[in-house]
């Protein structure tokens, strides 16, 4: 659904309706001094709060969006091609190396590349993290470690900007939104290493599970593969993106039962443009016919872009926010409570800077209890 | 090997003689005569496929020998699959063409390279390999030599993902590990999903590790230089296309009104047996129609040999340890296995004599009777 305002520009801008739906409305007066408003002066029942969206959308557009996408998956499985497809330019790791070495290296190397994107006046810092060596060597055990511990460390570092006493007017998040775990097209089932890895990462990052250079997968093995691989994520407590527990409301649970019924997407990737019946098409050539990417009879690329960026990123964004972080800003600042209150009994002064956490126990273990505790956050750790 | 040649000479006798036919012996019927021998022994060959699971190993194999080796296959899930180990597993298939019989046996490795910690998962398999060069070591200095079965395994596909960039560490582990035990002919697995550009990328890339790794690969002998020259080129063809970029297929679909095997994809069709979308066909040849017969001969005078040598050093130095007496070292390998089995044919053999005197004892009883 999307809303359509016209602005005094003349320009049209629609608005995709879920941008708007999840965000905080803070509760300002109605501004009739909004431009471009459609005159209902006549209606007498009209206040003119929807003007609202039109505010929001203009400080969006000023202040910029942020997305972090990791991408994990063993080498050769077209993760940088798939996110130089994705956002159609070249944001992948390899684009920005001089000279593209392509070797394994020997333990996992986290690689953080940033690009700014624009479309339409909207614009984007978009920051891949890549994860190089990830499952090739021939002992692979604990190979999510690092890549759990980069996770927890963005958490961290939001946190401490967040309990700071001057807060920064926007902290910068570098926190991980989402996470496009890469399947090999076995056509069997989920490896050992696949199991291991989403199990542990599902509770701290959203993972959006795709199987990679889908090509090699006729329509019949890609059913029967995808069906297999839902089965073992459920027999496994494997809960990927979207978490059935997160939906809000009836509208949501639809949208992504219909989502759920197609993870993971069969996805090929390719940044070469090829002229198909007059059109051009980015694609695979091969000698028994050319793969297009964005035909969705041949691979489930553009449900990946859809969900990713046209109809779920600010989903994405909210749940990390709002329930992974929190997840973790909760465990943390009990570990650390359970650190003070010994402290707290030889330092009198420290009392009054510790803000009376112990007080606000029983509100900080929900979630939901944050709010309270924002003003409340002074103290440095 | 010892032929008893008893065979007529099957030389048409001409009428007139000229002075070179005169000159004929005829042993030049020789390779008729081995020829009509092996065919009526029938030939044996053992191939082992190693690989991930997931490559396409066994819808190869298939494709390859048209038959339906993995009717009752059960695949694990993905949790059965955390605690597998490696096995070794064994289907053995008779096939008949024009005449000609062959005891195949496939020796697949399910479990290869499919955990979290792959730390020598090539270790059952070099086991399996070794037992067999044992197995045929005993059986050869054993003293009933005449049905010896040669379960040596004589050629391993070894499947390597297309996914990746080159060879990965366990396939260089992997390699390293073998390829002084057995012939190793590397496959690139899957290759519908590269173009062919990649696909000449990746074999490159593949062969320079190899040279760069020192991994010694099955080589294909040298041409005479007496052959012809259509042969020389196709065997430079050959040569050049390794590793084999290969796919396979269980299923027939029906391509440019024909019914070819293939697979069937929304974007078009990929044969099998198309020389231009795979190098399956040149697989085949090599491994079936010509060099066949010289990977068992690499097998047994370079791999077996090797670990003869290798097997009979330990031995003697074990003695010169033990400061026993050098024996002859044919009685070494035997162990008491082969003299029980001894004791077991002589009395098979004595109680088969006795049979026989019960029956012609009745015979004569008979006989008698009647008069």
């Amino acid at each position: 659904m999307t809303d359509t305002v016209e602005t005094v520009e003349g320009s049209e801008v629609n608005l995709s309706h879920s941008n708007m739906s999840e965000s905080a409305k803070p509760h300002h007066p109605p501004n009739p001094q909004a431009k471009g408003e459609k005159s209902h002066g006549s209606d007498f029942s009209y206040v003119g709060i929807d003007a609202i969206l039109e505010q929001m959308r203009r400080k969006a557009m000023k202040q910029g969006f942020e997305l972090n996408i990791m991408v994990v998956g063993q080498s050769g499985l077209g993760k940088s091609t798939l996110m130089n497809t994705l956002f159609k330019s070249k944001v992948s790791r390899k684009s920005v190396q001089p000279n593209p070495e392509e070797r394994i290296p020997k333990t996992i190397e986290i690689k953080s590349i940033s690009h700014d994107v624009e479309e339409k006046g909207v614009r984007m810092k978009l920051t891949v993290i890549d994860t190089p060596g990830f499952g090739d060597q021939i002992n692979n055990e604990n190979c999510w470690q690092p890549i759990m511990k980069f996770i927890n460390d963005q958490y961290e570092a939001y946190l401490q900007e967040e309990i700071n006493i001057n807060r920064k007017k926007r902290i910068p998040d570098s926190r991980v939104h989402c996470c496009i775990y890469f399947i090999p097209p076995t056509g069997h089932c989920l490896r050992p290493l696949d199991v291991e890895f989403m199990r542990r990462l599902s509770k701290v990052v959203n993972i959006v599970p795709v199987i990679a250079k889908a090509d090699t997968l006729t329509l019949e093995e890609r059913d029967d593969f995808k069906q297999t691989i839902r089965e073992e994520l459920r027999a496994n407590g494997i809960d990927v993106y979207p978490q059935k527990e997160f939906d809000e409301d009836a509208e949501d649970r639809l949208i992504n039962d219909k989502i759920r019924e197609m993870i993971p997407f069969a996805v090929v990737g390719s940044d070469q443009e090829y002229q198909v019946n007059g059109k051009r098409i980015l694609g695979r050539k091969t000698k028994w016919g050319t793969i297009e990417v964005e035909n969705i009879a041949h691979c489930e690329f553009a449900y990946l872009r859809d969900l990713l960026i046209r109809t779920h990123m600010q989903n994405i964004k909210d749940i990390t926010g709002s329930i992974h972080y929190e997840t973790y800003r909760v465990r943390r600042l009990n570990e650390s409570n359970g650190h003070f209150s010994s402290h707290l009994s030889d330092h009198p002064d420290a009392q009054q800077k510790a803000n009376g956490q112990p007080e606000q126990q029983p509100g900080g273990l929900h979630a939901n209890g944050v709010a309270a505790q924002h003003e409340a956050l002074s103290h440095e750790m | 090997m010892t032929t008893n040649m008893r065979y007529k000479s099957r030389i048409p006798v001409k009428t007139e003689e000229s002075t070179e036919e005169k000159q004929y012996v005829g042993f030049a019927t020789l390779p008729n005569q081995v020829h009509r021998k092996s065919v009526k022994k029938g030939f044996d060959f053992t191939l082992m496929v190693a690989g991930e699971s997931g490559m396409g190993k066994s819808t190869l194999v298939n494709s390859l020998f048209l038959t339906d080796l993995y009717k009752d296959r059960k695949l694990l899930n993905a949790e059965e699959r955390i605690n597998q180990t490696v096995e070794i597993i064994k289907h053995t298939v008779d096939i008949e063409e024009k005449g000609v019989k062959l005891k195949l046996t496939i020796v697949d490795t399910p479990g290869f390279g499919d955990a979290v910690n792959n730390n020598e998962c090539w270790k059952p398999i070099t086991d399996y390999i070794d037992q067999q060069f044992e197995q045929y070591f005993r059986d050869e200095s054993g003293l009933n030599r005449k049905n010896i079965q040669d379960n040596r395994v004589h050629c391993c596909l070894y499947f390597i993902p297309p996914f990746g960039h080159g060879l990965r560490p366990v396939d260089v582990e992997f390699m390293k590990a073998l390829h002084e035990k057995v012939n190793i002919i590397p496959l690139i697995a899957k290759a519908d999903c590269l173009t062919p550009n990649e696909i000449k990328k990746l074999k490159d890339r593949i062969r320079e590790e190899i040279d760069k790794f020192g991994i010694k690969v099955y080589q294909f002998p040298e041409c005479d230089s007496d052959e012809d020259e259509e042969f020389k080129q196709l065997d430079k063809e050959l040569k050049e296309c390794t590793p084999f970029a290969v796919i396979g297929s269980n299923t027939v679909v029906e391509a440019r009104g024909q019914r070819v095997r293939g697979r069937l994809y929304p974007w078009g069709i990929v044969e099998v047996e198309n020389q231009s979308h795979c190098d399956f066909v040149k697989l085949r040849n090599m491994l079936i129609r010509s060099h066949m017969h010289d990977l068992k001969d690499v097998t047994c005078d370079v791999h077996y040999e090797n670990y003869r040598a290798q097997c009979i050093q330990e031995m003697t130095s074990k003695l010169a340890q033990d400061n026993r007496m050098e024996s002859p070292i044919p009685i070494l390998p035997l162990s008491t296995p082969d003299v029980e089995t001894e004791k077991l044919i002589k009395m098979k053999d004595e109680e088969l004599k006795r049979m026989q005197e019960m029956l012609n004892k009745m015979q004569q009883q008979m006989h008698d009777k009647d008069q």
